[in-house]
């Protein structure tokens, strides 16, 4: 290591200052550079993602000794109503949240005009998103109360009787899930907007020449030309819907009796449990929600490294 | 442009967007709008059934002081504000770094190593909390404001890497090359040369960072246990449980926790749209 790598930038270095560390600091530069963020991202980030699946092989309060139990947390999550529903409703969560995407799109082209004051127009449908999640799902359970919610006037106005949403097992996650669309079709409103403005103006007209109009000139000019922005649409979208914990934790903790539960509220209310903390239980759960976003985070790093490449 | 311009269409259809715009909005806003307006109501109102239609009586100031004085909210929000900023500055200078490091040096581990960090950013939450939390307690950083700034720094890095990484990586290498021919240092070069350069990318990472740990609500609850250090988005959540049946106070609470992320998105607008869209133009 100490020879002269032949870098030619050292050929020209002012003599005197040849010294080891001088002649290799284009393979030392980058290490320097790297080593804070890399070592703080390897004690905080990468670490604990193998202490947890560690963990989730122990029995561990967190407080006393762990026990080695092999695979009886995951055998266990095999007979555990609880992880069943979460996982199921985990399901519903990705399929129904993919609505965003078309949705957003839907809102970009109808606002992809160049009205006087539209500017604002877009900023304020965006609006959503800026917001915490912890606040759109505190409007929501209000907008839901049967009694005196959105939800209950209209349903009153057509004299009916309003359901209790978050009250009723079958319609709770439903309706989280719609208090989650809101902001996430805004975001994909915005990448939508931004993917728009850059769409070629000569194919359009070129398009337009062949005739090709409205969803002809939609589905074979305009969405080819927003494939990337479709593709981070729908990872962000991918990974929100695995990630939904503000709303559950905020409208319903899972509730009633578990049926709004997903695995990332059930993992933290079972580690954390007011019984005593079930760390190991809830890293076999952290798991297998870590091992489903795998599948999208080998997907999304391999379109990356193609891109690298080409 | 797509769809067609609306200027080329008959006037009729240019009148019914105009008008069906600021109806479209109104819908779309309509959970805020229903929501600013319960935070200025008499509870009265609330209790006879007024949700909807005209307060009774205007009590802007009156409810937002109540908050203040009835609850800790205004602790929350200072936690909120000792726990962004640092964050902010940490998590966007230390990707200044790596980003740099990623982007401008050839070397075999930059590839996989700006993977590592990409992946990172992806994983779920649930994966790092056990032992996030447990070197936490052990550290005696858990129920700090310390504690909660070195984990977000440290998981915001990955975001805030790939951003930063993609930038640099983007400006004009023969600058830097041409640099080191004339014999300027590494640290040099990052500091007067590719810094300088990298400004609209630092502006757009600090306002999303901004605004991602403004909003945070699950590391909050996972490592902050007492009011001394609750930023306001778990705050909000307590105030809710204190303020039971209260909603008007509930209603400005929850705004008043909305307010700096939003108002942040309206001054650094464009910076922000910038970041958030990036990688939706090419690829």
């Amino acid at each position: 290591m100490a020879t002269n790598n032949g870098n030619a930038t050292t050929l020209d270095a002012p003599p005197g200052k040849r010294s080891w560390l001088y002649k290799n600091r284009i393979k030392l530069a980058p290490w320097a550079f790297l080593a804070p963020g890399l070592i703080f991202f390897f004690i905080y980030v990468i670490a604990p993602i193998f202490q947890s699946i560690w963990i989730s092989f122990y029995h561990w309060d967190g407080l006393g000794p762990k026990e080695w139990v092999g695979m009886t947390n995951y055998i266990d999550l095999m007979d555990d109503d609880r992880f069943y529903t979460s996982l199921v409703n985990n399901v519903w969560w990705l399929v129904l949240y993919m609505l965003a995407v078309p949705a957003g799109l839907a809102i970009a082209l109808f606002l992809n005009q160049t009205v006087t004051g539209i500017r604002l127009y877009k900023s304020l449908f965006f609006f959503p998103f800026v917001i915490s999640q912890v606040v759109v799902g505190l409007i929501f359970t209000w907008f839901y109360n049967p009694e005196f919610g959105i939800v209950g006037i209209v349903w009153n106005f057509f004299g009916a009787q309003p359901p209790a949403i978050l009250g009723d097992e079958d319609l709770v996650t439903f309706g989280i899930i719609f208090a989650g669309l809101w902001p996430q079709i805004a975001y994909c409103m915005i990448l939508y907007l931004t993917g728009l403005n850059n769409v070629s103006p000569d194919q359009v007209e070129a398009g337009r020449l062949d005739n090709a109009k409205g969803w002809k000139m939609l589905w074979f000019i305009i969405l080819p030309q927003l494939k990337p922005a479709t593709f981070i649409a729908v990872v962000v979208t991918v990974i929100g819907a695995l990630r939904s914990f503000d709303l559950i934790a905020v409208m319903t903790e899972g509730g009633p009796y578990g049926s709004s539960n997903v695995l990332a509220y059930y993992m933290y209310e079972t580690a954390l449990s007011e019984y005593g903390f079930r760390y190991g239980y809830g890293s076999a759960i952290a798991t297998v929600l870590f091992l489903i976003m795998l599948v999208y985070i080998s997907f999304f790093l391999w379109r990356m490294y193609q891109d690298e490449r080409g | 442009m797509f769809p067609k311009p609306i200027e080329h269409s008959s006037a009729r259809v240019r009148i019914g967007y105009q008008i069906v715009l600021p109806i479209a909005l109104f819908l779309w806003l309509l959970p805020l709008l229903a929501i600013f307006l319960t935070s200025i109501r008499p509870a009265a109102d609330i209790n006879s059934g007024n949700i909807f239609g005209m307060p009774s009586d205007f009590l802007l100031i009156e409810n937002y002081m109540a908050v203040f004085q009835q609850s800790k909210a205004s602790m929350y929000l200072w936690n909120s504000v000792r726990t962004t900023v640092p964050t902010v500055i940490l998590a966007v200078g230390l990707s200044c770094l790596t980003g740099y490091a990623l982007s401008v040096y050839r070397f075999k581990w930059a590839v996989p190593l700006f993977f590592v960090f990409v992946a990172g950013n992806f994983v779920p939450f649930q994966i790092l909390m056990v032992p996030v939390r447990d070197l936490s307690v052990s550290t005696g950083l858990y129920d700090t404001v310390t504690g909660l700034v070195l984990f977000h720094s440290a998981f915001q890095l990955g975001f805030c890497t790939l951003f930063m990484r993609n930038f640099i990586k983007a400006l004009p290498y023969e600058l830097i090359e041409s640099a080191r021919i004339d014999g300027v240092g590494e640290f040099k070069i990052f500091w007067y040369l590719v810094m300088p350069l990298v400004k609209p990318a630092i502006a757009a990472l600090s306002v999303l960072i901004f605004t991602f740990i403004w909003n945070d609500f699950f590391w909050a609850t996972v490592l902050i246990q007492g009011d001394h250090a609750l930023p306001i988005t778990a705050g909000v959540r307590a105030l809710n449980g204190q303020f039971v049946s209260q909603w008007q106070l509930v209603s400005a609470a929850s705004l008043l926790a909305a307010v700096p992320p939003v108002l942040m998105f309206f001054a650094m607008q464009k910076h922000f749209i910038a970041g958030l869209t990036l990688g939706a133009t090419k690829g």
